[in-house]
C-alpha cells in the first residue's frame, strides 16, 4: 500500500524459542548471571566508597571464618531450608503460599502455650514433643484455612495467606503486651523459655539442623516416589487432568497445604526452642519471604534448596559482618538478594530463547524423521511447554 | 456524635490515600495484563527517594545559602518518588515483558528488593546525617492540610471535604483521570484489550509490549507516590525503618475489591483507611488494641472469600492478567 | 508480470526449534481470485499465512504485495498493506462488544463514543449484507456471529487481501454455504482471498486455484477446474491413498452404556444438556454430531464422572463377582467408577489439558490412570514403564523412549499415547472426543483402525466428531445434538450429510419423536424438509460427496 512500509527492515532483534538446552550450558548461563549480579552489587559497594572485593571477602569470612560464625550461619540456614521445603511443596501444586511468615508465627505461639506454661508439669522430652506437635498442628491449620477456600471457591490464595501473616503478627503483639507479658518487664516482651523446654545442641547448634537434613531427603522421596507427590505434581499441572486421573483435587490441595503449613509451624518451634528461647515480632527473620526465593531458585528441588539456603544464610550473616566493619547497613543483604534474583530470573530467558540479530538466520535445524508408516513428527506442531502458565492467579 | 463522624471520616481519608495511590497504580498495571505483586517494594522505593529528594534539596539550598521553598520541595518529592516507583516497575517490566519471567515471582523479588533498597538507603542516609533523616518544617508545612478560602470555612463540609493535604486531591485527580482514560478513550480501549486478550490486541495491530511497558511503568510511578505519602505525611517527614509495612499488600487486595475500577477504588480505599484507624477513635470495651489491628486484614480476607464465592464476568480480573505474551507461542 | 499478483511469497523458510514449519515455499495470489491453500494438518499452511499477517517472521525468503517487496513485522504492518486475516481461533476480546472489537486499534479521535461506533459498524455491515448487532458482547455470540464480527473487522480496516484460516471448521453446512456466498461477493468486489482448508469438497466448491503443501514444503499449484479429488489427495499425501474408512460388521452385543434424561448446566446456569437419552451396545460405534458447543463436552465429561449433572442417570454394565448389572455411575469420580468393576476409557478433547500432563514423560502419563492400583504409599513405575515401552513400539510412537516428555511430541504421537493408554485398560465402554483433530491423514486412519479394532472386541464406542463425512462412514448409529438436546438418532447408511446438517440446527420440538432409543438398523427421524431448504440444498448437493469413491 505505501512504499514507505516496503522499505522497512527486518526487526533488529528477534527471539526464537530453543528446543533443548544442555544442562551444562544452562548452568553456565546461570553462573554468568550470578557473576553479573555480584558485579552490579559490587558497583553499589564501590559507590559507597568501599572496595567490593574486600567487602565480599569479609562477607565470606564473616560467614565461614570461625567455628562460631559457622554455627551462626547454620542456625540461619535451618529455618530457611525447612521453610523452603514447605513452600516448595505448595509451589509444586502452583499454590502460592506466601503465608510462611504467619504459619511460622502461629507454630511458635502454639509451642509457647506449652513451653511457657507447662514446663514445670511435663518432663523435658515429653514437653518438647508436645511443643513440636502443637506447633506443627497450628501451622498446619493455618495453612489449611486458605487451602480450604481455594479448593472450594478458588479464593485467591496469594493475598489470603499474606493477610494471615499480619493477623498472626497482631496476635504475637497482643500476647506480648497482655497475657504472655514477662512479669516484671516494663517492655512488652515474653519471658524466656525454661531450660528444660530448649532444644539440645549437637555440635554447637540445636538438633534442628539434623532434622532439616532428614527432611530434605524425605521431601525428595515425597516429591518423586510417593503417590501423594505424584498427585501434587498433577494438580499443579492441571486441575482438569487431576480430576480425570481420579484424584480428589480438593483433598490434595487441603492435605498438601496442611503439610506445608505444618512444616512452617515446625520452623516456628525450632526458632523458638532452638535459637531465640522467646517469641518476638521478629521470630521469623523474614524467612517466610526469602524461602520463596530459595525454593524457586532451586527449581523446587530439595537438594538444590540446601545449596541455595546455605548461600542465602551466608549473605545474611555476611551482611551483619560488613555492617560492623564498614558501617554498611544490614539491609544490604535484602538489596543484594534482590539484585541476584533479578539476574537469575532474567537469565532463564536466555536458556529458553535464542536471540537472532538482523540479517542472521537461525542455525539450520535438524528435521525430525519418523519411521515405518508414520508421518515425520508433524512439522508444524512442536508443542512447547509454556512456563508462563505458572502465573495463573486469583 | 457528628464531630466524631467528621473526625473519623477525615482520618479515614488520610489513612486511605496511600492505599488508594498504591491501588490505582496496580489497577493500571493489571489492566495491561501485568500482575505486579511488587507494589509494596515500589511504595518503599518511592517512600525513601521522595523523602531523600526533599532532604537533599533542603541541604543543597542551605549550603547555597538560599531559603528552601516548600512547594519546590514537595514537587521534588513527588517527582523523585514517581521516578523510583517507575524504575522498580521498569525492572519488573523488563523481566516479565521482554524476558518473560514469571510475574508472581518477579513481583515478590521486587518487594524484597524495594524493601531492602528503602531500608538500606534510609539507614545509610541516617548514618551520614548523624542519627536520622528528617525534613525541615518548610517541607512539612507543604504537606500540611490546606486551607482553601471560603470552601474550608464551610460548616461540616469544609473540614470534611476541603481541608486535606494536597496529596489527597492529587490521588482523587489521578483516580478520575484514570477512569476517563480507561473507559472513555481510544487508548483506554486499547489498553484494556491488551489486558484482556493480548493475542486479539496484537492481531488488531496494537503493540502489546508498548502498552504493557507504559502502563506498568506509570502504574509503578503512582505506587511510588503512594509510598512517598507514607514517609512525608504519615510519618511527618521522618524516615522510619519499614514504614510502608504492609500497605502495599493491602493496596493489591484493594484492587480486587475495587473490581479494577479507579472510581470504586476511591470508595474502597476510604473504607479501608477507616478500618485502619478505627481503633484510635472508637474503643470497644474488652477488645485489646492489637486484636483490633487485625480488622483490615480480616476484612480483606472476608472480601476475598465473598468475591470468590460470587464470581461474575463483569467484575472479573482482566483475563490476560498474570500471563506473559509471546506472539510466536502456539495455541 | 508481478504487477498482477496481489501477493507473491518466494522461497519462504520458517523453523520452530528443530523442526521446519515451512521449507522453501512460494505462493502467488492473483488479483481478485480465491486461492485455496490445501494441505493436511501440520503441512505448514497456517504458518505460511501467519507470515503474511505478521504473526510470525520468516527465517528467510521474500514477500511482495502488489509488486512491492515488503517486510511484515507485525499485524499492524499487515493491515497497512491491506492484508487482513480471519484466524481459526478468533482473535476477539470476549468482554468487548462487536463494535468495540471492530474499531479496536484503529486511528481516530481520542475520545470515543459508543453510539457513534455502533452506528458506523452497523452501516458497514449493511453495505456487505451482514446481520450483526454492534452492541452485542462477544461472550454472548454464537460461533458464526463471532466469525462475522471478524470478517467485518478486517473489512473495516480496508483490507483488500483476505486470509481465512479453516473458516468452515466450526460451521454447519448451511452456514458454510452462506460464508461461501459472502466470499464470492467479496471476490466480485475486487478482493483477493486465500482460504485455508483441508477439505477437498470446499476447495472444489469455492476456489479458482489450489496450492498444495505437504510437510511444510510446496507441492504444486493447479487450476481448480482442471483437477479432481483423487489428484488433490495424492498431492496432499504424497502417494495415492484410499480414503475409505472401514465399517466392519459386528453383530451388536449387550447394552453397555445407558444414558437417561441427562441434563447439565454450564457455569452461567444455562442448560447445556437437556434430557439426553441413548444407549450404546457392545460392538458398535455411536457417532455424535453437532455444531461446536452443542453440549458434546459436557455430555462425555458427565458420563466420565468429570462434570456435574443436574438430573438424569448414567448406567454402565458392571461385572463384579460373576454378577452383571447396570450400575448407576452418575456423579461418581472416575476412580470410584472403576472400583465398581466398570472399565470405562475416555479420550478427552483437551489432550494436554485433561488427558495428559505435557510436562511429564510417557511413563508418568501412562501411570496417570493406574497409579492407585498398587498398595502402599509409593508409586510403582515399573509396570507403567513397561506399558509405555510397549505402546511406543506397537503404535509406532515417535519418541526417544518411555522417558520422553509428552509435551514435546508431535500432535499425532501425543494422541497415540493417550488413546493407547486408554485402550490398554481393556475398556468395555470407550468414549473418544474429537480424536483426530489436528492430526494428519495417516495418523487419523490409524486412530480409526484402533477404534474399529475395539468395536470388534465388543467394546461400546462413543465417538464425538466434527467431520460429518467421517462420522457418517465410521459410525453404526449417529446421534445428533442441537443446543444440548438430541435432535435425532439416525442410521448413517441411510441419511445424507445435508439431512444431518439440518438436524444439527433444528429445533428439537419439531424434530423426531421418540428419539430416545431406536432399534438398530432403523431410520428414526422424520425429516420435515421444507421447500425452501430443499431448494437451498439442491445447489450444494452438486458439490457434495467429499467421500472418496
Amino acid at each position: 500500500m505505501s512504499l514507505k512500509r516496503a522499505e522497512k527492515k527486518e526487526p533488529l532483534i528477534r527471539m526464537v524459542k530453543r528446543d533443548d538446552v544442555s544442562p551444562r550450558r544452562a548452568w553456565a548461563y546461570r553462573g554468568i548471571a550470578f557473576v553479573l549480579a555480584l558485579i552490579t552489587g559490587g558497583l553499589l559497594i564501590l559507590a559507597l566508597g568501599h572496595n567490593p572485593l574486600l567487602v565480599y571477602r569479609d562477607m565470606v569470612v564473616g560467614a565461614w571464618g570461625s567455628p562460631t560464625v559457622i554455627r551462626e550461619t547454620v542456625k540461619l540456614t535451618v529455618p530457611l531450608l525447612v521453610t523452603a521445603l514447605a513452600l516448595g511443596l505448595a509451589f509444586r501444586m502452583k499454590f502460592w503460599n506466601i503465608g510462611g511468615e504467619g504459619q511460622i508465627m502461629v507454630g511458635a505461639i502454639a509451642a509457647g502455650a506449652f513451653g511457657f506454661f507447662t514446663a514445670d508439669i511435663f518432663p523435658s522430652p515429653l514437653l518438647i514433643t508436645l511443643m513440636l506437635a502443637a506447633g506443627m498442628l497450628a501451622g498446619g491449620i493455618y495453612g489449611f484455612i486458605p487451602a480450604y477456600f481455594k479448593a472450594n471457591w478458588n479464593t485467591n490464595e496469594t493475598l489470603f495467606t499474606l493477610m494471615l501473616n499480619y493477623v498472626a503478627l497482631a496476635l504475637i503483639k497482643f500476647l506480648m503486651n497482655g497475657p504472655w507479658k514477662a512479669s516484671g518487664s516494663s517492655f512488652p516482651k515474653m519471658p524466656m523459655l525454661a531450660p528444660a523446654a530448649r532444644l539440645q545442641q549437637v555440635l554447637g547448634v540445636h538438633w534442628g539442623w539434623i532434622l532439616a537434613l532428614v527432611l530434605v531427603v524425605a521431601a525428595w522421596f515425597y516429591f518423586n516416589k510417593t503417590k501423594h507427590g505424584f498427585e501434587v505434581s498433577i494438580v499443579g499441572n492441571s486441575r482438569d487432568t487431576a480430576r480425570y486421573a481420579g484424584i480428589n483435587v480438593k483433598r490434595v490441595i487441603m492435605r498438601t497445604m496442611f503439610i506445608s503449613g505444618a512444616l512452617c509451624g515446625l520452623v516456628g518451634v525450632l526458632q523458638f526452642a532452638g535459637t531465640d528461647y522467646t517469641i518476638t515480632e521478629g521470630i521469623t527473620g523474614y524467612v517466610g519471604f526469602t524461602a520463596i526465593i530459595v525454593a524457586w531458585l532451586a527449581k523446587m528441588n530439595p537438594y538444590g534448596m540446601v545449596v541455595v539456603s546455605v548461600f542465602m544464610a551466608m549473605l545474611e550473616r555476611g551482611s551483619n559482618t560488613i555492617h560492623t566493619i564498614y558501617k554498611i547497613p544490614a539491609s544490604a543483604s535484602n538489596l543484594l538478594i534482590g539484585i541476584i534474583f533479578f539476574f537469575m530470573l532474567g537469565c532463564e530467558f536466555f536458556i529458553r530463547y535464542r536471540i537472532v540479530f538482523r540479517g542472521r538466520t537461525p542455525a539450520v535445524p535438524v528435521e525430525l524423521t519418523g519411521n515405518t508408516g508414520i508421518m515425520p513428527a508433524s512439522a508444524a506442531s512442536p508443542f512447547e511447554l509454556s512456563e508462563s502458565e505458572e502465573a495463573g492467579n486469583a | 456524635m457528628l464531630d466524631l463522624a467528621t473526625t473519623l471520616t477525615m482520618a479515614a481519608v488520610l489513612a486511605g490515600t496511600p492505599l488508594l495511590l498504591g491501588a490505582l497504580g496496580e489497577i493500571l498495571t493489571e489492566r495491561s495484563g501485568n500482575l505486579n505483586l511488587g507494589v509494596e517494594g515500589m511504595m518503599f522505593m518511592g517512600a525513601i527517594t521522595g523523602l531523600l529528594g526533599s532532604f537533599l534539596y533542603e541541604q543543597t539550598m542551605v549550603s547555597a545559602g538560599i531559603e528552601a521553598v516548600g512547594f519546590v520541595s514537595a514537587l521534588v518529592a513527588l517527582v523523585m518518588s514517581f521516578a523510583a516507583g517507575a524504575f522498580g516497575a521498569l525492572l519488573y517490566g523488563f523481566l516479565t515483558i521482554t524476558l518473560r519471567a514469571n510475574q508472581n515471582v518477579t513481583g515478590l523479588v521486587l518487594t524484597i528488593f524495594g524493601t531492602g533498597f528503602a531500608n538500606f538507603f534510609g539507614e545509610y542516609a541516617g548514618l551520614k546525617a548523624g542519627g536520622y533523616v528528617a525534613v525541615s518544617s518548610v517541607t512539612k508545612s507543604a504537606f500540611a492540610p490546606l486551607h482553601i478560602p471560603v470552601l474550608s470555612d464551610l460548616p461540616v463540609l469544609g473540614p470534611l471535604l476541603f481541608e486535606y493535604n494536597w496529596m489527597v486531591y492529587f490521588a482523587l485527580v489521578v483516580a478520575i483521570v484514570m477512569a476517563v482514560f480507561l473507559f472513555k478513550t481510544r487508548f483506554g480501549l486499547k489498553l484494556r484489550s491488551v489486558g484482556e486478550d493480548p493475542a486479539a490486541a496484537d492481531a488488531a495491530g496494537i503493540s502489546v509490549s508498548k502498552y504493557r511497558y507504559l502502563a506498568t511503568i506509570i502504574g509503578g510511578g503512582i505506587c511510588g507516590t503512594g509510598g512517598m505519602y507514607m514517609s512525608m505525611v504519615t510519618t511527618s517527614g521522618v524516615w522510619v525503618h519499614g514504614c510502608v509495612a504492609g500497605y502495599g499488600w493491602l493496596a493489591v487486595a484493594l484492587v480486587i475489591f475495587a473490581t479494577w475500577s479507579p472510581v470504586r477504588g476511591v470508595l474502597v480505599a476510604a473504607i479501608f483507611g477507616g478500618l485502619m484507624i478505627l481503633r484510635m477513635y472508637i474503643s470497644i470495651p474488652g477488645l485489646p488494641i492489637q486484636i483490633y489491628e487485625m480488622l483490615p486484614y480480616l476484612a480483606t480476607i472476608l472480601v476475598l472469600i465473598i468475591t470468590s464465592v460470587r464470581q461474575s464476568r463483569k467484575h472479573a480480573m482482566p483475563a490476560g492478567t498474570g500471563l506473559n505474551y509471546f506472539r510466536e507461542d502456539r495455541e | 508480470m508481478s504487477e498482477t499478483l496481489a501477493v507473491h511469497m518466494e522461497h519462504i523458510t520458517k523453523t520452530f526449534g528443530r523442526v521446519y514449519a515451512n521449507k522453501d515455499v512460494s505462493l502467488e495470489l492473483r488479483q481478485g481470485e480465491i486461492l485455496a491453500l490445501l494441505g493436511e494438518n501440520g503441512s505448514g499452511k497456517t504458518s505460511l499465512v501467519n507470515m503474511l499477517s505478521g504473526i510470525y517472521f520468516p527465517d528467510s525468503g521474500d514477500i511482495s504485495v502488489h509488486g512491492n517487496k515488503v517486510t511484515i513485522r507485525s499485524p499492524r504492518d499487515a493491515y497497512n498493506l491491506g492484508i487482513g486475516m480471519i484466524h481459526q481461533h478468533f482473535k476477539l476480546v470476549e468482554v468487548f462488544s462487536a463494535a468495540e472489537n471492530i474499531v479496536l486499534g484503529q486511528p481516530g479521535a481520542v475520545a470515543m463514543s459508543r453510539r457513534k461506533n455502533n452506528l458506523e459498524v452497523a452501516q458497514l455491515a449493511q453495505r456487505y449484507g451482514f446481520e450483526i448487532d454492534p452492541a452485542k458482547m462477544v461472550y454472548d455470540m454464537s460461533v458464526s456471529e463471532k466469525q462475522t464480527t471478524e470478517i467485518i473487522k478486517v473489512l473495516y480496516r480496508g483490507a483488500d487481501i483476505l486470509i481465512l484460516d479453516e473458516p468452515t471448521a466450526v460451521l454447519t453446512p448451511h452456514e458454510t454455504e452462506k460464508l461461501f456466498a459472502v466470499m464470492r461477493n467479496m471476490k466480485a468486489d475486487g478482493k483477493s482471498i486465500i482460504i485455508i482448508t483441508h477439505k477437498l469438497g470446499e476447495v472444489l466448491a469455492v476456489s479458482d486455484r489450489v496450492e498444495v503443501l505437504r510437510k511444510g514444503e510446496y507441492v504444486a499449484t493447479v487450476n481448480t477446474n482442471e483437477t479432481g479429488k483423487s489428484q488433490l489427495t495424492e498431492m496432499m499425501v504424497g502417494r495415492p491413498v484410499s480414503l475409505k474408512i472401514e465399517r466392519p460388521h459386528v453383530s451388536p452385543g449387550e447394552v453397555m452404556l445407558e444414558v437417561v434424561d441427562l441434563s447439565c448446566h454450564n457455569s452461567d446456569g444455562l442448560k447445556v444438556l437437556d434430557k439426553v437419552s441413548f444407549t450404546v451396545s457392545g460392538g458398535e460405534i455411536l457417532g455424535i454430531a453437532g455444531i461446536a458447543g452443542s453440549g458434546q463436552k459436557e455430555l462425555c465429561e458427565s458420563i466420565a464422572g468429570l462434570y456435574p449433572a443436574i438430573g438424569g442417570a448414567v448406567l454402565m454394565r458392571s461385572e463384579l463377582e460373576d454378577e452383571t448389572i447396570m450400575e448407576p455411575v452418575l456423579g461418581l469420580r472416575p476412580d470410584v467408577i472403576s472400583k465398581k468393576g466398570i472399565s470405562m476409557a475416555f479420550v478427552p478433547e483437551d489432550r494436554l489439558g485433561m488427558g495428559l500432563v505435557g510436562a511429564m514423560d510417557v511413563t508418568d502419563n501412562v501411570m496417570l490412570r493406574s497409579y492407585k492400583n498398587n498398595k502402599g504409599p509409593f508409586v510403582d513405575r515399573k509396570t507403567p514403564r513397561a506399558l509405555a515401552e510397549r505402546l511406543i513400539e506397537q503404535l509406532a510412537i515417535v519418541a526417544s523412549g518411555a522417558g520422553a516428555i509428552v509435551g514435546r511430541l508431535s500432535g499425532g504421537n501425543v494422541q497415540k499415547v493417550l488413546i493407547g493408554r486408554e485402550i490398554a485398560q481393556a475398556p468395555t465402554v470407550l468414549i473418544v472426543a474429537y480424536p483426530v483433530r489436528g492430526l494428519d491423514i495417516n495418523s487419523s486412519y490409524k486412530i480409526y483402525d484402533l477404534l474399529n479394532e475395539q468395536k470388534k472386541k465388543g467394546v461400546a464406542v462413543v465417538f464425538i466428531g466434527e467431520d460429518l463425512d467421517v462420522l457418517l462412514e465410521l459410525s453404526d448409529r449417529l446421534l445428533v445434538l442441537c443446543g444440548g438436546k438430541v435432535s435425532g438418532i439416525v442410521d448413517p447408511r441411510l441419511v445424507t450429510k445435508e439431512e444431518v446438517g439440518l438436524l444439527m440446527v433444528q429445533d428439537v420440538t419439531e424434530a423426531s419423536k421418540g428419539a430416545t432409543e431406536p432399534p438398530p438398523e432403523q431410520l428414526q427421524m422424520e425429516l420435515p424438509l421444507q421447500e425452501s431448504t430443499e431448494e437451498y440444498f439442491s445447489e450444494s448437493l452438486n458439490t457434495e460427496g467429499n467421500r472418496p469413491a
